[in-house]
């Protein structure tokens, strides 16, 4: 595969967490490393299981194929393999792929000397699935609380257990989260035209630089966040996000059992005028 | 400088701290216990707290059975003067369960609450009236309504629970207030229990339980735009009426539905029919044998718009999906409060 004339100079060796320099090559564009090798089982493996499944199932219809959680009666125990037990196999494949994606993405920080946002970053997102498949229900005592894997199943699931609090809009949690996510999209709009602006001007035009950009927002706003502290903003909103939709979930049943409406009775009941 | 950062630092901690410890306060601890309601991945299912569960099971323990009565002998009618509904029972039984009423209902205030004591056959006192009509009721209940109480049946036990008044009535409540000139919040934002504390009118009870009448605003197809006929106003009212049945049951919305598809019984738990039975025994009820007691009952017993004190879900279940925990206490009474007398 083509390389790019400079890309040779950043194809560094070394870096590695596990394998030393058994894994350190690449496969045309790709960094394989020895959580590469890892992801790629995990995937693979995860992918078949769940075709296995579809065979197994009523239907090929992609939209309906769903590979179920075993029944709460099972416990935390290990559940018989079309019983749920094809989903087990199937979590500890996903969370194994992910977590090898991450560690690979370790590792070429590492390589190129780099701090380790991006895989921190990815870890918020292998947080909010853990909690779903894992904390959650270790916590409530039994597999069968994780959701599964379906297209439509999955959404299913999520009503469900949004009306197992009836009315999931008054978790504090799920109103932090959902603020974060729409904050993270209004501050990418943002930033994104702003770029745009200044440095997609129309034919003929000169490009601007970050003082148009900086000056624009002091005008508007009276400040501006500046170039790198878009990138931190962006990062802790996005981040929070992922962080409270996992907090907003692992606090449903585990730490709350009835409907989210009750909870704030303590507000009814500050002494201000209650 | 420095000393006023500290005194920002402290008290950001203190408010940390408070914050923290509110928020650990209005937790419920796991061990949490749960209970499947429908096929496995579908998310139906009850999460309950588990030492909450055992106070409430705690709190639903039944009385003693009164001893067993002789039921040989002269007939109550024949040996006690205007004894209008229990007069097929022997004076044995009858005394029998005079003594369990008394027990159930009025165990501090005794036979006084109901009975002139100078006279026990004197009807001049409304408890007595009200007492003889809900007997009347109990038989109905345990006759005509067996697709909701099953063999189990009720006892006057099952809503007074040892009070004369039972804890669970409702009165009707105006639908609008009036805050200042501008704002009529037509029933919303009145934080109440039987809405489970969220912004839904707060009482659904006087269009859709006074009276027999179909309650459902339910979408039926996915993503459907109009029900014509139905306005914001009677959802509301319907789904009010979805979270005081949640929180009387003590149950969440998964018990009866699966949310996916609201209205389709093919996807419901067995437990909606059970509930369908219901709703239709509670506007019976109310409509039969609860509002009539109006005129009966002095201006005291009766609510701020003048209705009678009328039962819905939590009158008889009481936070709990099966009342008394499904302990038949009826087994023990049945002469008493089920076949009427014929």
């Amino acid at each position: 595969m083509a390389m790019l004339s400079f890309e040779k100079k950043y194809r560094v060796r070394g870096g590695t967490l596990i394998g030393g320099d058994m894994f350190d090559f690449w496969v045309g564009p790709f960094y394989v490393g020895f959580f590469g090798v890892m992801t790629a089982f995990f995937a693979v493996l995860g992918t078949a299981l769940i075709f296995y499944g579809a065979s197994q199932g009523p239907t090929w219809n992609p939209w309906q194929i769903s590979i179920e959680p075993p029944d709460l009666k099972y416990g935390l125990g290990l559940a018989p393999l079309m019983e749920g037990g094809l989903w087990q196999v199937i979590t500890i494949c996903a969370i194994g792929a992910f977590s090898s994606w991450a560690l690979r993405e370790v590792e070429i920080c590492r390589k190129l000397g780099m701090g380790y946002h991006v895989p921190f970053a990815f870890s918020v997102a292998i947080f909010a699935y853990v909690s779903l498949v894992v904390i959650r229900p270790v916590l409530l005592g039994a597999w069968g609380h994780g959701f599964p894997y379906g297209i439509f199943s999955h959404l299913d699931w999520v009503s469900n257990v949004g009306y197992q609090y009836l009315h999931f809009h008054y978790n504090p949690a799920h109103m932090i989260a959902v603020t974060f996510f729409f904050t993270t999209t209004m501050a990418l709009a943002l930033h994104g035209s702003l770029i745009l602006s200044a440095s997609n001007p129309k034919k003929g035009d000169v490009v601007k630089t970050a003082e148009h950009e900086n000056t624009f927002f002091r005008d508007t706003i009276g400040y501006s966040i500046g170039a790198l502290g878009i990138h931190r903003l962006g990062l802790f909103l996005a981040l929070s996000a992922g962080f409270w939709s996992a907090v907003c979930i692992i606090i449903s049943g585990p730490f709350w059992t009835r409907s989210w409406p009750e909870w704030w009775g303590w507000w009814l009941d500050l002494p201000i005028w209650s | 400088m420095s000393s006023l950062r500290f005194h920002a630092r402290k008290k950001a901690l203190l408010l940390g701290a408070l914050l923290a410890a509110g928020l650990v306060a209005g937790c419920e601890f796991p061990p949490q216990e749960s209970a499947q309601s429908g096929y496995r991945g579908t998310g139906m299912s009850q999460i309950t707290n588990k030492a909450k569960a055992e106070a409430i099971a705690f709190a639903n323990s039944i009385p003693e059975v009164q001893p067993e009565a002789d039921d040989t002998g002269p007939k109550a009618s024949e040996v006690y003067q205007n004894v209008k509904v229990l007069g097929h029972l022997s004076e044995g039984q009858f005394l029998r369960v005079m003594s369990a009423m008394t027990e159930w209902v009025a165990p501090e205030q005794g036979c006084a609450y109901c009975h002139n004591v100078e006279n026990m056959a004197d009807d001049s006192m409304y408890t007595k009236i009200v007492s003889r009509r809900m007997i009347e009721m109990t038989r109905t209940i345990n006759t005509t309504w067996k697709p909701h109480v099953a063999e189990t049946g009720v006892t006057c036990y099952t809503c007074h629970r040892g009070q004369p008044v039972p804890a669970n009535i409702w009165f009707s409540q105006k639908d609008h207030i009036a805050a200042g000139s501008a704002a009529d919040n037509k029933g919303h934002n009145t934080p109440a229990p039987n809405a489970s504390y969220s912004s839904l009118p707060r009482d659904a009870f006087t269009p859709l339980f006074a009276s027999a009448g179909q309650i459902r605003v339910i979408g039926k197809d996915a993503l459907s735009t109009d029900a014509p006929g139905e306005s914001i106003a009677t959802t509301e009212r319907t789904y009010s009426l979805m979270m005081h049945m949640s929180t009387g049951l003590g149950v969440n919305c998964t018990f009866c539905h699966n949310t996916r598809a609201f209205a389709e019984w093919d996807q419901s738990p067995p437990q909606r029919v059970t509930a369908w039975h219901g709703i239709r025994m509670v506007q019976g009820l109310n409509a039969t044998y609860l509002e009539p007691l109006k005129s009966t009952y002095p201006a005291t017993r009766l609510g701020p718009e003048g209705d009678a004190p009328k039962a819905n879900c939590a009158t008889c279940h009481q936070g709990v999906s099966k009342p008394l925990g499904g302990v038949s206490m009826l087994k023990d009474y049945i002469k008493e409060l089920s076949a009427p007398p014929r």
